[in-house]
């Protein structure tokens, strides 16, 4: 995010005179609303923002969004953001993408844009599967995905987009969910880092992996099932009857009991965003014998790319006149006579 | 003009009292790629250049850094074509092959003319090398070398000698060696030795030894010249300078000239440049060369790859800047779907190709001008973009100029294209002054455009382009994309009509750059005739002096250079017409000859090379008299 004067909002303001054209019933929609609802509590100007996308059903979101916005090709935003940046670094750009367009043919332009670190918010749907050719299993299907494209359930091993991220350098990773009423909060955060901002949304896809997430985003399992990351705060979940500990010997995380409201007793984690060691085990944690890790997991900001890139720029500048006729008469030159 | 001068006695190595004065010299250094032979090279082509003398260079270098040492296919070498007279090509024929190894004298013997002098590192024709580069016998000593004539003596010795007293290890002590054969190639040609003194002391400021020591090696071999003159064959040779139009001089390369032409062509439009690039030969050195430039408002971006470069050439245009990407064949591959997307969205870029032999990774130091295909007809879907080319290493400034005209007044990406030959070779450059170039500044969007204060981005203007809105504007929010648009509203609308019409509109667009471009001019010779052989690129040497070589000789034949490949000159088509013969030659398998024949319907026939070397005058020449004889 920018420096820039707040800008007096409403929801109304970001809607565009686009028919939406996704799915009834998508995660996509609830996405779009959580972010048109936050982007007037971050005092943003639709004329200094930007919305990037690549190919697939998530990068129809621009279309959407009343601010710039840069529908662009399979995999690539990362690097059109990456000019835009760097010919604008005042404006605001947001770059949406999914599974398949982010990780898939696009793995490695996502990469770069964090280790380079540019100031940007990257919300990656996550719905673990190609929807928008028809349902083939995509890089973070789960093992077993029955697709068209694997009649007999894929083979491959899943990507974890935020491990991914993590180990890509990333210094803001955090995780949410299309319904989840905390994703603006997470929008929020992401918004107020510094740097390249990763964001995983679990989304989900009606038609081709339909409820896919149920196991720890339908209610009568929710509890049990999420332990939200909170700066500062011990990670509970179950309505504080569990938590996660260090098991000191193996050096893993361990869910233990939480009795009586002393977690303390039960050894359970106080959350610290700046501790990389701890953000990459809770986004690697198993599924089943550990809940979903969400919210904002890592934050710590380091210089961003186009500051320092557009800083040695000025410092290249600095005392120098851009005359050309005097470039194109450097070096060993030689007069013929008139 | 004439490019071999040199025969037998009344050659370079006649007796002392004919001293000889030839219109032009073929030199070719030739060593291992660890010899430095591009550097000798270069810095007797800045002497070349101090002399006077029209010239033009021909670098030829293995894609290896280090290949092995002594081995055929390590060979690097560099050929200089200098004169009195205006020289258009870097020489058919060498007159003078100087060979540091043996390796070096098998692979390069075949082009030195009968009669040309061979220097040659005895030294370096020891058991070990002779082997490595194949030969049983040594050919300094077997007589088989009688055609040319040789003198052989130890360079590597006498190197050593010079620089002993500043106590070099052997290996840094033979690293002179290139500047002893410079030395004597400075005494051979009457040059002054005082600017590559210079040069050396700025080049090793930081080491005053090696500074003392190579230029102690170039004076040693200056003056084994001088000795030699006095006791032996060998002698010197003045070249008168050319007749030039006065001015300012330097030399340039393309690599240099399509830098500098960018950094112009941005000015021009009062833009700031954005370079996206990526590692890739022949075109980095365009990448090297602006990182340079940022007190000209130069953004450089080395990207993570090839796509990612044009992306976000891409992205600054859309926010404001001139994009510019560069690559060679297999890279402007890669970018060819984000080529598509800026066609769609009609966004200013432009993209430099410096073509090399392909297919695939091809020959990636050699030139060739395979990629006119790619560059006209190779995208997805009905995506046409303008086209042009440059023929030389000066033409590339202008070149590169009126490519960021056509992309910011028409909205388009635009395919400049030069090659491994342009990029690397250089050739005295009359410095231009920017001042004599007509401005083309930039206009943004920076209001609603459309009725009651609605926003039209897909609105055109008469050359049929769309309004550029920089993307952070106040109140001109907007999407662009990828996706088929209305022609009105430029909203998502894949309707048959909209789709109908938009093709047409962006066909209509850049057919219409051709209203918009100079006439097709005759680069040498008549309006119509006999025939006329139609070149672009960086043929346009050898086929200009071969066209003058058969006019002198009586024969009915012109030269037409096109500069614009995409659209083509309204001209064109008549003025082929005009001639009862139409000759492509081209560096490749016939790609312009189809493209003529498909606007046209010409029978052009074709002349095609593709051993990665340029074509010679002799083979254009042999070609003219084949056809008008037929």
């Amino acid at each position: 995010m920018n420096d820039l004067t707040p800008i007096k909002t409403t929801l109304k303001d970001w809607e565009t005179d686009q028919e939406v054209r996704w799915c009834p019933g998508c995660g996509d929609y609830a996405i779009l609303k959580a972010v048109q609802r936050t982007l007037p509590d971050l005092g943003a100007d639709p004329s200094k923002t930007v919305f990037v996308s690549g190919i697939g059903c998530s990068s129809r979101f621009p279309y959407y969004i009343e601010s710039y916005g840069f529908h662009t090709i399979h995999g690539r935003a990362p690097a059109f953001a990456t000019g835009i940046k760097l010919a604008n670094p005042e404006l605001d750009v947001w770059l949406i993408t999914g599974d398949g367009d982010g990780l898939s043919i696009g793995g490695n332009h996502l990469m770069h844009i964090l280790r380079r670190n540019v100031n940007t918010q990257i919300l990656l749907f996550n719905n673990e599967i190609y929807g928008l050719t028809k349902g083939q299993f995509s890089p973070t299907s789960r093992e077993g995905t029955f697709s068209p494209t694997s009649p007999m359930g894929s083979v491959d091993r899943p990507a974890s987009p935020c491990a991914f991220a993590l180990g890509a350098g990333g210094r803001f990773i955090a995780r949410s969910y299309d319904v989840s009423k905390d994703l603006g909060q997470v929008i929020k955060a992401a918004h107020a880092h510094q740097g390249a901002a990763f964001v995983e949304i679990f989304q989900n896809c009606i038609v081709y992996n339909k409820d896919r997430f149920d196991d720890f985003i339908a209610k009568p399992v929710a509890d049990m099932n999420q332990v939200w990351a909170r700066n500062g705060e011990p990670l509970l979940f179950g309505k504080g009857t569990k938590g996660i500990a260090l098991d000191t010997e193996t050096l893993t995380l361990k869910v233990v009991d939480v009795v009586d409201g002393d977690w303390q007793g039960a050894g359970v984690i106080v959350h610290n965003v700046t501790n990389r060691a701890v953000a990459h085990m809770l986004v690697e944690m198993p599924f089943g014998p550990f809940p979903m890790a969400l919210g904002v997991i890592y934050d710590d900001p380091r210089p961003t790319y186009e500051g320092a890139l557009l800083g040695q720029d000025q410092k290249a500048r600095a005392g120098k006149s851009a005359d050309l006729a005097k470039l194109l008469a450097k070096g060993q030159t030689w007069t013929v006579p008139g | 003009m004439a490019t071999a001068v040199f025969e037998g006695p009344e050659g370079l190595t006649g007796g002392k009292e004919n001293p000889a004065t030839p219109d032009a010299v073929v030199v070719r250094f030739a060593g291992d790629s660890g010899d430095g032979m591009q550097l000798t090279g270069g810095q007797f082509t800045l002497s070349t250049a101090l002399a006077g003398n029209d010239l033009a260079t021909f670098p030829d270098f293995p894609a290896e850094i280090r290949a092995p040492q002594g081995t055929l296919f390590g060979v690097s070498a560099f050929q200089i074509n200098f004169g009195s007279t205006d020289i258009e090509t870097a020489g058919d024929q060498p007159d003078v092959l100087i060979a540091m190894n043996p390796a070096a004298l098998k692979v390069n013997l075949d082009a030195l003319k009968p009669g040309g002098l061979i220097i040659a590192d005895s030294g370096e024709f020891n058991k070990r090398n002779l082997e490595k580069a194949k030969y049983t016998v040594n050919p300094l000593e077997d007589g088989s070398l009688h055609k040319w004539q040789l003198m052989g003596f130890d360079i590597s010795a006498l190197t050593l000698e010079a620089v002993k007293p500043f106590g070099l290890g052997n290996k840094e002590a033979l690293r002179c060696k290139n500047m002893w054969t410079l030395g004597l190639a400075l005494w051979m040609f009457d040059r002054e030795r005082g600017p590559l003194i210079d040069w050396l002391r700025t080049k090793f400021a930081k080491n005053s030894t090696l500074a003392d020591a190579n230029i102690a090696a170039l004076n040693a071999g200056h003056a084994y010249g001088e000795t030699a003159e006095l006791s032996g064959p060998l002698r010197q040779v003045h070249i008168a300078a050319v007749a030039s139009e006065p001015g300012l001089y330097r030399t340039v390369t393309g690599a240099e000239s399509i830098s500098y032409g960018l950094v112009a062509g941005a000015q021009l439009a009062e833009l700031p440049l954005f370079f996206g690039g990526y590692p890739i030969t022949p075109a980095s050195s365009i990448l090297h060369n602006l990182v340079k430039l940022k007190e000209f408002g130069v953004t450089t971006f080395q990207a993570e790859d090839e796509i990612a470069a044009i992306a976000s050439a891409i992205g600054a245009s859309y926010a404001g800047h001139l994009g510019v990407t560069s690559s060679s064949g297999p890279g402007i591959a890669l970018k060819t779907e984000a080529i598509g997307l800026a066609v769609m969205t009609e966004l200013p870029l432009v993209i430099v190709n410096s073509q090399r032999g392909g297919p695939s990774t091809g020959l990636p130091t050699k030139t060739e001008q395979s990629d006119l295909y790619q560059a006209v007809y190779g995208r997805n879907g009905d995506t046409p973009l303008p086209v042009i080319s440059a023929r030389s290493p000066s033409d590339a400034f202008d070149c590169a100029i009126e490519a960021c005209r056509l992309a910011t007044q028409y909205m388009t990406p635009v395919m400049l294209l030069t090659d491994g030959y342009i990029a690397n070779a250089a050739e005295p450059w009359k410095v231009p002054d920017p001042a004599t170039y007509l401005p083309f500044p930039a206009t943004f969007l920076e209001e609603p455009n459309g009725p009651d204060g609605t926003l039209l981005p897909f609105a055109r203007n008469e050359r049929g382009a769309r309004p550029w809105i920089k993307a952070g504007t106040p109140g001109l929010m907007h999407r662009i994309g990828g996706i088929e648009k209305n022609p009105t509203t430029g909203a998502i609308d894949y309707s048959p009509a909209s789709h109908q019409t938009m093709t047409d509109l962006r066909r209509a667009k850049i057919d219409g750059i051709a209203k918009n471009i100079p006439q097709q001019d005759v680069a040498l010779g008549e309006t119509s005739g006999k025939l006329v052989l139609v070149g672009w690129g960086s043929t346009f040497g050898p086929i200009h002096q071969a066209v003058r070589r058969a006019r002198r000789r009586g024969l009915d034949v012109s030269h037409v250079h096109v500069r614009y490949i995409w659209p083509m000159p309204e001209n064109l088509g008549d003025l082929l017409r005009g001639y009862d013969r139409v000759l492509v030659p081209e560096m490749n398998t016939g790609q312009f000859k189809t493209v003529l024949r498909d606007q046209f319907l010409i029978n052009a026939r074709p002349l095609n090379k593709t051993s990665g070397q340029p074509f010679t005058i002799a083979e254009i020449e042999a070609a003219i008299e084949e056809i008008l004889a037929a």
